[in-house]
C-alpha cells in the first residue's frame, strides 16, 4: 500500500475485511488488514516457525545415538522435515512485512517465544519415542485447525506441514510400542517417558481459554479456529486410547472415561507453565545459546553464499 | 562484515508434480544465486518425490495484478457468457455435441 488511508477509509477497510472473513475468503498479503490482525498473525507465525527450528535440538541430540540405521535414518528425516517447516513459516511471516532477519534476530534477544515444550530435556531413546507420539500429535491437532487459517499465506503452509507430519507422530508411537513390547526395563523406560512428557504435551495449547488475552479477537478474525480448551480436550480423547492399547499408563490419577470417546482429566500444573514460559524450564537458556551459536558459526557460509556470484564470473 | 540481508533474495518455486502437467505454485525460499535457488528449492519443497520438474523465479521478476484492481482488470470477460458452451440452446436429441 502506497497511501495511508484516511480514518473514514479505515473503517469502510475494516468492514470490507471483516465481511471477507465473514464468507470465509482468505487474506493475501496485499490486502488490507486491520493492524491488530497483522501483529497477531506475526506473533503466531514467528513463534510456529521459532517452534519448529527449536523442536529440532532435544531430537538432534539423539542422531549419533540411534539404536539402529533404521531410526537413524527416520529421525534424521523428520528432523529435517522440522527444518523445512521452519522454512514455509518463515516464509509465510515475511509476507507481513517483516524480514527473516528481523525474526531471528527478535528470537535471539529474547522478544520472540516458541514452544515451550521444547525447553524440557530428552533423556534416553524413549524420550524420542514420546516426542513424536506426544509432541507432534499436539501440534498435529493445533496444526490440522489452523489449515483453515484466515491468512492464505498461513493456511497454505499449514497444509504442507500436515501432509508432511502424520509420520512424525507414528514413528513415535512405533518407538513406544516396541519398547512395551520389550523387556521390563524398557517398559519402564516408556513409561518414564510418557510420566515427563504428558503434561508439557498438554501445556502446548497454551492457556485456559479463560486466562488467554488475545482468544477473543483470534477467534472473531479466524486466526484460530478453536480455542485451547477445546483443542487440548480433542488431543486427550485421541490420545489416551492409544496409550492403553500399548499398556501405557496416562500419568493423571483424576483422568476417567465418562462416554465413549470422552475423558475427564486433571488440571495443569500452570505454575510451571507459567516458570518454563518465562525462562526457567531446564534447557531455556541452552536452547536459545544453541542457536545463537549456530547462527554466528554460519556467519561465514552466508558471506560465501552472498559472494557466490562474483565467484563465478 | 555482515551483509545486507543475510538470508538471501527470495524466489518462488512452481512445481510439475508429473510429465505432461503444467508448473503449480508451491511457495517460496531464500537463495543467493540461481544454483544455490534451484538446490534449496528441491530441499525444501520435493523431499518425498512432489517433483518430476521444478522451476525456481526471483520473486521480484513477477508482475501481478494488484487485488484492489482485480475486478476492474478482468471486467472485459465478465459479460461474455457466449463464450461458454452452456449458453447455446440445443434441439432435442442432438448427441456428441
Amino acid at each position: 500500500m502506497t497511501t495511508k488511508p484516511e480514518p473514514v477509509q479505515i473503517a469502510q477497510l475494516l468492514a470490507e475485511f471483516e465481511e471477507k472473513i465473514n464468507a470465509e475468503i482468505k487474506i493475501e498479503p496485499s490486502d488490507w488488514m486491520p493492524d491488530a490482525y497483522r501483529q497477531h498473525l506475526i506473533r503466531q507465525i514467528s513463534q510456529h516457525a521459532h517452534s519448529e527450528v527449536i523442536g529440532m535440538q532435544p531430537e538432534g541430540n539423539w542422531i549419533s545415538r540411534a539404536p539402529s540405521l533404521r531410526s537413524k535414518k527416520i529421525l534424521l528425516a523428520k528432523i529435517q522435515d522440522e527444518g523445512g517447516h521452519g522454512l514455509y513459516l518463515y516464509s509465510a511471516a515475511e509476507t507481513l512485512g517483516v524480514s527473516r532477519e528481523q525474526y531471528i534476530e527478535w528470537l535471539h534477544q529474547g522478544k520472540a517465544k516458541y514452544a515451550s515444550v521444547f525447553n524440557y530435556p530428552a533423556l534416553n531413546w524413549a524420550d524420542i519415542g514420546a516426542i513424536g507420539w506426544l509432541v507432534d500429535g499436539a501440534a498435529i491437532v493445533n496444526q490440522v485447525s489452523l489449515q483453515r487459517t484466515s491468512y492464505g499465506p498461513y493456511s497454505r503452509a499449514m497444509v504442507r506441514i500436515c501432509k508432511e507430519e502424520s509420520f512424525h507422530q507414528r514413528q513415535g508411537y512405533e518407538i513406544m510400542w516396541r519398547m512395551m513390547q520389550g523387556t521390563k526395563d524398557q517398559q519402564m523406560m516408556a513409561q518414564d517417558a510418557i510420566d515427563r512428557w504428558w503434561w508439557p504435551a498438554l501445556m502446548m495449547f497454551g492457556p485456559h481459554d479463560s486466562d488467554s488475552p488475545r482468544t477473543s479477537n483470534a477467534m472473531r478474525w479466524k486466526i484460530k479456529r478453536e480455542t485451547n480448551d477445546v483443542l487440548r480436550e480433542k488431543f486427550i480423547n485421541k490420545t489416551v486410547p492409544q496409550a492403553e492399547l500399548i499398556g501405557l499408563k496416562i500419568p493423571d490419577p483424576n483422568l476417567k472415561k465418562i462416554s465413549d470417546e470422552h475423558y475427564a482429566h486433571g488440571d495443569i500444573n500452570w505454575e510451571e507453565f507459567n516458570q518454563v514460559i518465562n525462562g526457567n524450564g531446564p534447557c531455556n537458556q541452552e536452547r536459545l545459546e544453541h542457536h545463537i551459536r549456530a547462527h554466528r558459526e554460519g556467519e561465514w557460509v552466508r558471506e560465501a553464499a552472498f559472494h557466490s556470484d562474483l565467484r563465478k564470473q | 562484515m555482515k551483509t545486507a540481508d543475510s538470508q538471501g533474495e527470495l524466489w518462488e518455486v512452481f512445481i510439475q508434480s508429473k510429465p505432461g502437467q503444467s508448473f503449480k505454485h508451491a511457495g517460496s525460499i531464500h537463495a543467493f544465486d540461481k544454483d544455490n535457488a534451484i538446490e534449496n528449492a528441491r530441499d525444501i519443497y520435493t523431499r518425498r518425490n512432489e517433483g518430476t520438474g521444478l522451476w525456481v523465479v526471483p520473486s521480484k521478476e513477477i508482475i501481478a495484478v494488484a487485488l484492489n484492481e482485480s475486478d476492474y482488470f478482468f471486467e472485459p470477460a465478465t459479460d461474455k457468457i457466449y463464450r461458454h458452451p452452456t449458453f447455446y440452446n440445443l434441439p432435442e436429441g442432438v448427441t456428441h455435441m
